[in-house]
């Protein structure tokens, strides 16, 4: 804790961001102004290191306020929470949403991803670059920046702005007149193309006020709360074991065994997280799910505290989903009032509360001990396991961390008996799942299907291929997923299918495209971002991530090192180095969708 | 360390001056040790406590009563130790009765809710370790402040138990291996009396010579001497004199005053370019022997390369030196040499050269070669017989030497920094990026109020000497309070500046407490 300050001080504007935060600084020590006591005495050590974890929210406040943070903030910041500023540089510059140099008061985040790319991009990019110049330019007033994945495939093209002072919004699909005026409402969360009478997991989204607990509760909310109370702690984790229930997030863990892990895990601090940092390529389930039901995951978080003994609960949500941290936000407040979270939950002598925690703009963060890393104020790297994180999670604690879909799913197992859940879908893989469709197909979305449809009833629950086309290739899993051809379109969506056909349902996307695509872009994009998210902690993942791309790039551009053979084998080499030995799974499958799509020999893929 | 639930930081900038000794604090704050610091200045050292006490120079006592009081006066003391173990109990009472929390707010400018919090926190921790360094021993009254701080340890009963005890921190590698073997002016190796006559007789024995049954003069005393013209020759081993004893004036003229002086170093110092004759010694790689660290643990040290030139390791030279004067000393090895210490001293007794080898080290006591030596000295006060009782001694507080006057305001207070090590001998002779040179640090306030800016060089002046130096700011000091770093006396020789007033009972000179000035330099 060498804390060198640095020579510039915060603008009033950035000081106060900071203080609005933090509360006014207490002594000279603490970033105020000296006095003659401060001379004699300093209060600091374990108190103020305690508040690390603020330095995410304290980049947000500023940056919020001004639209980057400049030099002076991130020195007022270090002595505020008593963080080196090299250490605070290196959070700040960790999270592509952070600028620490100065930009144009609105910037605009124009996503080129993967559906995107297919679905207006280039065009909204080329008129972007003609209004206000270049790429990351210092405008008068309005700049622009591609981005990755915004979560919004269901209606490409997608953006989203930040503007310093008012905040973050999102629109899609977008049009440059649109971004460069400003001039567009708020985002209706998502059409849902299905009957709700089918439905039990998104059954409320649309049909509800988001921002009404009484709405909530009129729908049948907190009866999931009421019933888990009536069943006891250990009533609850044997229903969640009968039911089959497995985390929805791509890992597929059995949610019994891990919240009865944290129940177990000695020690009177412990945590549930609920993984909203939604990042996947082609997903945006929970986008939806926070977005039109968040008193929902709120009430399945505080589920979780009873089960488990823990009283704090973090909802990490992703920077790009403005509108589902406010609703959280929201519900967490109409909540605390009703008595539903706090020192003594619904009455029944529990204490639980939710704090909400925005990422700012890295995939890596889903990962679960990456997103403890960002919630203590760290670089959001992951960490080796063991230990697990119901063992030592964040702060070390144990920490339950669960996908939202998988925490509203626990509400669907209450609702309808573990029994009744478990009888949905096939023997390994229970229940309803969420699936979020995009690219060529004629109503890209959100749908919920039983555990067992194949992929071909999915596609033709969205519609069906575009224009009556074929489909050349669907890639499911996201960006960390694998291809599947037209040959395989009668596998069964379920672990156990998807592992039978070398994929994996990871996020549950599904992008489908159709047999016109040319997949040389398409790999370079998956390449590119695998380039761009790599967190650079291991060395297999920071550098091949890397040379899979530049290696894609040659192939395309005709120019293959030593023949196209020679850098197919390079790259199959590099696949086994990666998912081998990554520390976490965004090096593991950084290649798996390359390999996939070679395998399957997808038009374009080698070259 | 590591295991310990408080560690008292008091007098010492251990982040930069024992950078090594500090990881094993930063080891305990990491496993949830509460820190409380003391000392004038806000030290990188300081800025890790949860509490820093920014006392006032030379106020250490008087802090160390008002915490002794509010202790006693919260009856929050640790009745079963110190009816079991100590005496004068009711003497030291009495002695800090006055030492109300309002009065040491206005002797030491600590404010009484921190003291409060120390004294509340330091007597209720399950254990707690009292380290202390210059900041303490470098007064005229050191040995008085170290007694006040042993004071509180018996009071709440933090020695003699894992994870309790008091710590002063050694400034080199092997200080402790120094007194061990008998570097002091009162005892034969192994810490013991040259006044006692049995004792005597066992080393005359070996040695084959009569030992001067009166103690030796420490290095206060020998200045004393060297002033009176008793003191003509001096043999210097490894010490810079010329340039680390304070008031370096005073020091020149008593070494150029000598008839004849030898300096035995691996560096032509300072002191060794005025000698008469320089033996060049040999460093840690090149020779065999025995390290001694704080916590009495000795490890052995080998001989990886052989020294360069004509130098020789000091066993060798002191047998030269001794053949020279016409006696027939043959040369023994490292291990002939620790053999005879270990046959005449019954703490190194068990510690063969094998066991030292397979152990890695060993702490003394270790009297024979099947006991496991001794992880803490006072753990006998717990025992049923507790042997000697710890006596609380009581003392008082007097002001530093030097007072602040109005032709002298600034209280000015020496030290070390991260990358630099005592008179520079060492450190100098390489470049590192962040040595911060000779300068001399002062508050913002004061720069102003002086009128001052930083890097524009200003006149020191104390009582007794001065000097030109660039100017530091530097937030960690409060107005009245300067800092100058000891590291560069070719540069700025802050000793010209320093008091030797020395404490009667240990011989350290006051380097933590001068007046001065600080004159603008009128440019022409």
């Amino acid at each position: 804790m060498d804390i060198r300050n640095l020579l510039e001080g915060p603008t009033e504007v950035e000081r106060g961001a900071v203080d609005d935060l933090l509360g006014p600084p207490e002594s000279g020590w603490d970033g105020g102004h000296f006095t003659g006591l401060d001379g004699h005495v300093a209060y600091g050590g374990h108190a103020a290191r305690a508040r690390r974890n603020l330095l995410l929210p304290a980049l947000h406040a500023v940056q919020d306020a001004v639209g980057s943070v400049s030099k002076g903030a991130l020195g007022y910041i270090s002595v505020r929470l008593t963080v080196p500023p090299a250490e605070a540089y290196g959070v700040a510059t960790f999270y592509a949403l952070i600028n620490t140099r100065s930009r144009p008061p609105t910037l605009i985040h124009v996503c080129d991803d993967i559906v995107c790319a297919r679905y207006g991009a280039d065009e909204l990019k080329t008129s972007l670059e003609q209004e206000l110049g270049p790429a990351g330019g210092a405008g008068p007033g309005i700049g622009w920046t591609p981005s990755p994945c915004l979560g919004q495939c269901d209606r490409a093209p997608a953006a989203l702005t930040h503007t310093a002072g008012s905040g973050y919004r999102n629109f899609a699909p977008a049009d440059a007149a649109g971004l460069i005026g400003l001039a567009f409402d708020e985002l209706p969360t998502g059409l849902i193309h299905q009957d709700r009478n089918d439905l039990r997991l998104l059954r409320r989204i649309g049909e509800i006020d988001p921002e009404s607990l009484d709405s909530y509760r009129h729908s049948g909310g907190y009866a999931g709360l009421e019933k888990a109370i009536a069943m006891g702690r250990d009533g609850v984790l044997s229903a969640l074991d009968e039911s089959g229930l497995r985390g929805r997030g791509g890992a597929a863990f059995p949610i019994g065994i891990k919240w009865r892990g944290v129940a177990a895990a000695g020690g009177d601090v412990k945590y549930i997280i609920a993984n909203g940092d939604e990042s996947e390529p082609g997903t945006f389930k929970d986008r939806i799910l926070m977005e039109g039901d968040p008193f929902a995951v709120i009430e399945a978080m505080t589920i979780a505290g009873f089960v488990t003994g823990a009283r704090k609960g973090f909802a990490y949500v992703r920077g790009e989903y403005p509108v589902a941290e406010r609703r959280l936000a929201g519900a967490i407040d109409q909540a605390r009032v009703a008595g539903l979270l706090g020192p003594d939950v619904a009455g029944a002598r529990f204490e639980f509360d939710v704090e909400v925690r925005r990422g700012a703009g890295a995939y890596i963060c889903g990962e679960e001990t990456a997103l403890f890393a960002s919630i203590e104020g760290q670089r959001g790297e992951p960490r080796q396991k063991p230990p697990f994180p119901t063992e030592k999670g964040v702060f070390g604690k144990p920490t339950s961390v669960n996908n939202i879909e998988t925490l509203v799913a626990v509400l669907t197992v209450l609702e309808m008996g573990a029994l009744e859940f478990a009888a949905i879908g096939t023997e390994r893989s229970t229940g309803p799942k969420l699936f979020c469709i995009s690219g060529d197909v004629t109503r890209p979305g959100l749908y919920e299907v039983p555990f067992g449809t194949t992929l071909r009833q999915l596609i033709m629950v969205a519609g069906g291929v575009r224009d009556g086309a074929g489909v050349g290739a669907v890639l499911v899993g996201g960006a960390a997923g694998s291809f599947v051809d037209s040959e395989t379109l009668d596998m069964e969506l379920t672990f156990e299918g998807a592992a039978a056909a070398q994929t994996g349902l990871g996020s549950g996307a599904v992008i489908v495209f159709d047999d016109t695509t040319d997949f040389g872009p398409v790999l370079r994009r998956i390449a590119q971002f695998f380039r761009d998210e790599s967190c650079g902690q291991c060395v297999p993942c920071r550098i091949g991530t890397v040379r899979q791309e530049e290696a894609l790039a040659r192939l395309a551009a005709g120019s293959p090192l030593g023949g196209v053979a020679e850098e197919r084998q390079r790259l199959d080499d590099l696949a086994l180095v990666m998912t081998d030995a990554s520390i976490c799974g965004l090096g593991q499958t950084a290649a798996s969708a390359v390999q996939s799509a070679f395998r399957l020999s997808l038009p374009g893929a080698a070259r | 360390m590591e295991d310990t639930d408080l560690i008292v930081m008091w007098g010492s900038n251990a982040r930069e001056a024992h950078p090594i000794f500090f990881h094993h604090v930063l080891k305990a704050i990491n496993n949830g040790a509460r820190m409380f610091a003391v000392d004038p200045r806000r030290t990188s050292s300081a800025a890790w406590a949860d509490v820093w006490l920014g006392i006032d120079v030379g106020s250490d006592i008087a802090l160390s009563n008002t915490i002794a009081w509010e202790i006693i006066n919260s009856d929050l003391y640790h009745e079963h130790f110190v009816a079991h173990a100590t005496s004068s109990f009711d003497e030291y009472v009495e002695s800090v009765e006055h030492w109300t929390l309002e009065r040491g707010q206005e002797v030491t400018g600590v404010p009484a809710e921190a003291i409060k919090q120390f004294a509340h926190e330091y007597a209720t921790a399950p254990t707690a370790q009292l380290c202390w360094t210059l900041g303490i021993t470098e007064h005229h009254n050191a040995t008085d402040n170290v007694l006040a701080l042993i004071n509180l340890a018996l009071l709440c009963g933090h020695v003699g138990r894992y994870g309790s005890g008091v710590v002063p921190v050694r400034g080199q590698n092997n200080v402790q291996g120094g007194g061990d073997m008998g570097a002091l002016p009162n005892r034969l190796p192994g810490f013991q009396l040259v006044a006692d006559p049995d004792l005597r007789g066992k080393f005359e024995k070996v040695w084959g010579c009569t030992i001067p049954h009166r103690p030796g003069k420490h290095i206060s005393l020998m200045h004393e001497a060297m002033d009176e013209g008793e003191l003509r020759a001096l043999y210097v081993i490894g010490e810079n004199p010329l340039q680390s004893e304070a008031d370096a004036q005073q020091m020149e003229r008593r070494l150029t005053g000598l008839d004849f002086m030898v300096v035995q170093d691996l560096f032509l110092t300072a002191t060794a370019e005025i000698a008469d004759v320089v033996l060049p010694a040999a460093g840690w790689g090149e020779v065999e022997g025995t390290f001694t660290s704080s916590e009495r643990r000795v490890q052995r040290v080998r001989r990886a390369i052989d020294p360069p030139g004509e130098a020789r390791d000091d066993i060798e030279l002191m047998s030269m030196v001794a053949r020279a004067m016409g006696y027939e000393w043959p040369t023994p090895t490292a291990e002939e040499a620790w053999d005879e210490l270990r046959s005449l001293s019954p703490i190194h007794g068990g510690m063969t050269y094998q066991r030292l080898d397979e152990s890695g080290g060993l702490q003394w006591p270790c009297p024979t070669e099947d006991h496991p030596g001794t992880l803490f000295l006072h753990g006998r006060l717990w025992e049923e017989e507790t042997g000697p009782k710890a006596p609380f001694s009581v003392v008082e507080w007097v002001p530093p030497v030097d007072p602040l006057s109005e032709e002298f305001p600034l209280r000015l207070t020496t030290g070390r920094r991260l990358d630099s090590y005592n008179t520079g001998v060492q450190s100098g002779r390489y470049p590192s990026p962040r040595r911060i040179h000779g300068v001399l640090d002062l508050s913002p306030e004061d720069a102003v109020a002086l009128g001052v800016d930083e890097g524009e060089t200003v006149r020191v002046v104390s009582r007794r000497g001065s000097l030109e130096a660039p100017v530091r700011l530097d937030r960690s000091l409060r107005p009245g309070l300067a800092f100058m770093a000891v590291h560069f006396p070719d540069d700025t020789d802050v000793n010209q500046l320093t008091i030797d007033a020395w404490d009667p009972k240990s011989g350290t000179a006051e380097f933590k407490a001068t007046a001065v000035r600080v004159e603008t330099l009128v440019s022409t």
